[in-house]
């Protein structure tokens, strides 16, 4: 039996057995429930199999929103725990996986995939192109993403959760003071998901440069679009110092090497300098992202123009460099003395200029415009106040003398979810609620819409605000527990109920998704909001080739043109069009992939070297399959095309 | 598949210049995860714990040995794209086999350096030092090694379908990738082994 006790939990509890139990009855029941409604087939042939951007994306919007529920579940826990001195609902060892796996998740695995779904679907969109360049690796890329997720998240039932933080510091992530094979598994589920988001980087970079439609000049790409490309290629830069120090980490921990030991000459600052080496750049792929989904819905409900497109750009390519000169600020208090830390202040603080540009350039947006209140845009209304207050408070945490009184406080919890939250994670429900009607044909109801954003705005003030005052006042990150003399304790339920609050607006979001489905008209056309970029001028839903003709442009903003000033978008009559086939090696040499990093959390060896294998067999077929795809005809171009305008605005 | 004939093969379609540019992409992510190997060596370089130091391993022969084999591997690489772009299949595939058979040439004398490192007590686990000397110099092979297997599925496709838009288009993205590992070689032989004799 030896060799099964690895697989148990070290530190059981009830509820661990209870999401087992949970975890397997769902499982059950989603076989059950595909074979009992004979589903199989069109699973893997409509959605294992696609190589088409538009599904990719919807698979990745699955996962993100799949994760959004299990790192909230944690997060609810976390404030339940803290929310009276001397709780005793988590015991320390679980508090500690419970945060680490919450940092992960909700980094990696939910705000990650929610921006690569939106590069996914809308990137070959915007810029009037038929998929991205690379249609095969973009699915391999989803299931490497996805294998890395499933294996992050099998941790807490077998063998147990990483619980090191998400940043894994070593000494502590060593195999003396995090024994359990958790920090394994972050070291190697994220290293097969960062591939994955390396070669989609690799993948948008290319479809960018290469296949914009005619006419469609660098400058005059929208701006989710420019935000994405610059993302992108802060992926390419940053992610191979990810992988470099996973690998160096998983050999710390697996066959004994002295990287980040503290005898033998290793060293373990390094962790921790690699680590944000890779870490900030890795905020500002989420953020930038953002930023641009929140410039597409300002200038149109704004209706005017975006501002200062030329400063928007520029400001983002002077923030991808500076979220490469600025790492050290994640430890000012570990003893780089104070030169060092004075120059990685003043790169901190620099930040914020080519910031204010931007926010500048949206409130310039909106003078003078014609607004309209959709919930897209009220989401992007209340970004401006909450995020700006998250940028102030980083301004005070960037001056390193002061960091010695923030650091590890609960002042810094408040601050990253003040930018991330009102940055990132609006931007995501807002920019999904504006292009919820192009994916699906029907538009999430606005009421029940305003009511998710101002519940969500509720909740997330009284959560993190009262943590900027226990910060202050000294109360530690990732204490598991606190006494009643230190006085935190009312300011702590207060953030208990405010997390309690943004967990209902959720559950209004998911309440929304159902109604609409059931109430909402689908006689919607297929420009709904009246909006400006190419995304728009194609029919909805759109068809497998996106444009039937390919568009032709001469500014930023092509379908308004087409609307309001006569420019003729599609010139040309239909051709005979190309498409990849469909593949089924990049879920294949995902699985194996799956197997292969799960022998490795584990060191069973035999089964590691076997699946190696399997993975340099996949690759050696894959060079020798021939596949030309195939073409689809005039014929079935028309016939697609009259079926769809007849779904559209009678009035066209 | 329009083909454009004014250009080389390997540029001739779309798809095939598409694939040149993402390949050139990803070599630049092969720079940066080389340079954070290489930053992470100079920072553990004299971390020697109870080990031995560079200098006290390092051995001038089998290094220059390596480095002569894969610079010319390089060369001949390149002269098996010149055969190529003359279309000549026979001369390509003699230069491309040249190239192979140098570069495991060269992993071999690499696998001889490490037995000897392990024979002198440095191994993976005895200092900092070691671990990154063997891990920067065991990433460069790992992509030699994984060279050889691709390269040797080309020519067998070069062989066996002859010189088409796409078997051009992998040869000639796989001497990009030939000739980057050539330099970052170059790279390990100054930086370290020059550097760390001295």
């Amino acid at each position: 039996m030896d060799f099964f006790d690895r697989f148990a939990v070290p530190h059981p509890s009830f509820l661990i057995y209870a999401s087992m139990v949970g975890i397997g009855l769902t499982m059950v029941a989603i076989v059950l429930g595909i074979t009992y409604f004979k589903k199989w087939g069109y699973l893997w042939r409509e959605w294992i199999t696609t190589v088409d951007h538009k599904r990719i994306g919807i698979m990745y919007l699955l996962v993100a929103l799949l994760m959004l529920f299990r790192g909230g579940v944690d997060a609810i826990m976390m404030r339940y725990q803290l929310s009276m001195p001397d709780n005793k609902f988590l015991e320390s060892q679980h508090y500690n996986e419970v945060f680490t796996t919450h940092g992960v998740v909700m980094i990696l695995f939910m705000a990650m995939p929610f921006i690569t779904f939106f590069f996914n679907y809308l990137i070959p969109l915007q810029i009037g192109a038929r998929d991205v360049a690379f249609p095969r690796l973009n699915a391999l890329s989803f299931w490497l993403f996805f294998m890395g997720m499933g294996l992050f998240n099998i941790s807490f039932i077998v063998g147990g959760s990483p619980d090191a933080g998400w940043t894994s510091y070593f000494p502590l992530a060593n195999n003396e003071f995090s024994p359990s094979v958790g920090t394994n598994y972050y070291m190697i589920a994220i290293q097969i998901a960062g591939m994955g988001t390396l070669i989609s980087g690799i993948n948008f970079i290319t479809t960018i440069l290469k296949m914009r439609a005619p006419g469609m000049k660098l400058m005059k790409m929208p701006m989710f679009t420019w935000s994405a490309f610059i993302a992108n290629v802060i992926v390419v830069f940053a992610f191979p110092v990810l992988t470099v120090l996973l690998a160096m980490g998983t050999m710390d921990r697996l066959f004994g090497t002295n990287f980040f030991t503290t005898g033998d000459g290793g060293m373990d600052m390094l962790w921790a300098n690699l680590f944000w080496v890779w870490g900030h750049p890795e905020v500002y792929i989420l953020i930038l992202p953002a930023f641009g989904l929140y410039s597409e819905i300002i200038s149109t409900f704004a209706r005017r123009n975006l501002y200062g497109y030329k400063s928007m750009v520029a400001s983002m390519v002077v923030i991808s460099v500076f979220s490469f000169l600025v790492w050290t600020h994640h430890f000012f208090t570990m003893g780089q003395g104070a030169f060092t830390n004075s120059i990685f202040s003043i790169t901190t603080m620099a930040i914020a200029i080519p910031t204010g540009v931007k926010i500048f350039n949206w409130l310039f947006t909106l003078w003078k415009g014609k607004i309209v209140f959709t919930t897209p845009m009220l989401y992007s209304m209340l970004f401006i106040p909450l995020f700006t207050l998250g940028g102030v408070t980083g301004v005070m945490l960037a001056m390193s003398a002061a960091d010695y009184q923030y650091h590890n406080t609960m002042f810094l919890v408040a601050h990253f979810h003040n930018v991330i939250i009102p940055g990132v994670v609006y931007a995501m429900i807002a920019g999904l609620t504006f292009y919820w009607p192009k994916m699906f044909g029907f538009m999430l109801n606005e009421r029940i819409g305003k009511w998710t954003a101002w519940i969500m705005s509720v909740g997330f003030v009284l959560a993190f605000i009262p943590m900027y005052i226990t910060g202050l006042d000294g109360q530690a990150r990732r204490m598991y527990t606190y006494s009643e003399s230190t006085g935190f304790s009312m300011l702590n339920m207060v953030a208990f109920i405010g997390a309690g609050i943004m967990a209902i607006s959720f559950a209004l979001l998911v309440y929304n998704i159902y109604y609409s489905i059931r109430y909402a008209s689908r006689d919607i056309g297929s420009d709904p909001w009246d909006a400006r970029s190419l995304e728009w001028a194609t029919h909805t839903p759109v068809p497998e080739y996106n444009f039937a003709i390919t568009p032709q442009v001469a500014s930023t903003q092509g379908f308004w043109d087409a609307k309001k000033n006569g420019h003729e978008l599609f010139k040309g009559k239909y051709e005979k069009i190309h498409m990849p086939n469909n593949s089924g090696w990049p879920f294949i040499l995902g699985c194996i992939f799956f197997v292969f990093g799960f022998a490795m959390v584990f060191s069973i060896w035999p089964l590691a070297i076997v699946t190696l294998i399997g993975i340099l067999v996949c690759l050696v077929y894959r060079s020798f399959e021939k596949d030309h795809g195939r073409y689809i005809s005039v014929e079935e171009i028309e016939e697609t095309e009259a079926k769809l305008r007849g779904v559209k605005n009678e009035d066209r | 598949m329009k083909i454009d004939n004014s250009l080389p093969l390997e540029y001739s379609t779309e798809e095939n210049n598409l694939k040149i540019l993402g390949f050139w992409i990803f070599l630049g992510a092969e720079i940066m995860l080389f340079a954070t190997l290489f930053t992470m060596y100079f920072t553990l370089e004299n971390r020697i714990g109870h080990g031995p130091s560079g200098a006290e391993i390092f051995e001038i022969t089998p290094v220059l040995v390596e480095t002569i084999l894969l610079l010319t591997s390089s060369f001949v690489i390149g002269l098996g794209i010149h055969a190529m772009r003359l279309g000549n299949k026979k001369a390509m595939m003699v230069f491309f086999s040249i190239t192979l058979l140098l570069g495991a040439g060269f992993l071999g004398f690499e696998i001889f350096e490490f037995v000897h490192y392990n024979h002198v007590g440095a191994t993976l686990q005895t200092s900092a030092f070691t671990a990154a000397l063997l891990t920067t110099l065991g990433t460069h092979g790992l992509h030699v090694t994984f060279g050889l297997f691709w390269g040797l599925a080309i020519l067998i496709q070069i062989k066996k379908r002859g010189l088409t838009p796409e078997t051009t288009n992998k040869s000639f993205i796989f001497s990009l990738y030939w000739h980057f590992l050539d330099v970052i070689w170059i790279f390990i032989f100054s930086f370290i082994y020059l550097k760390g004799m001295m």
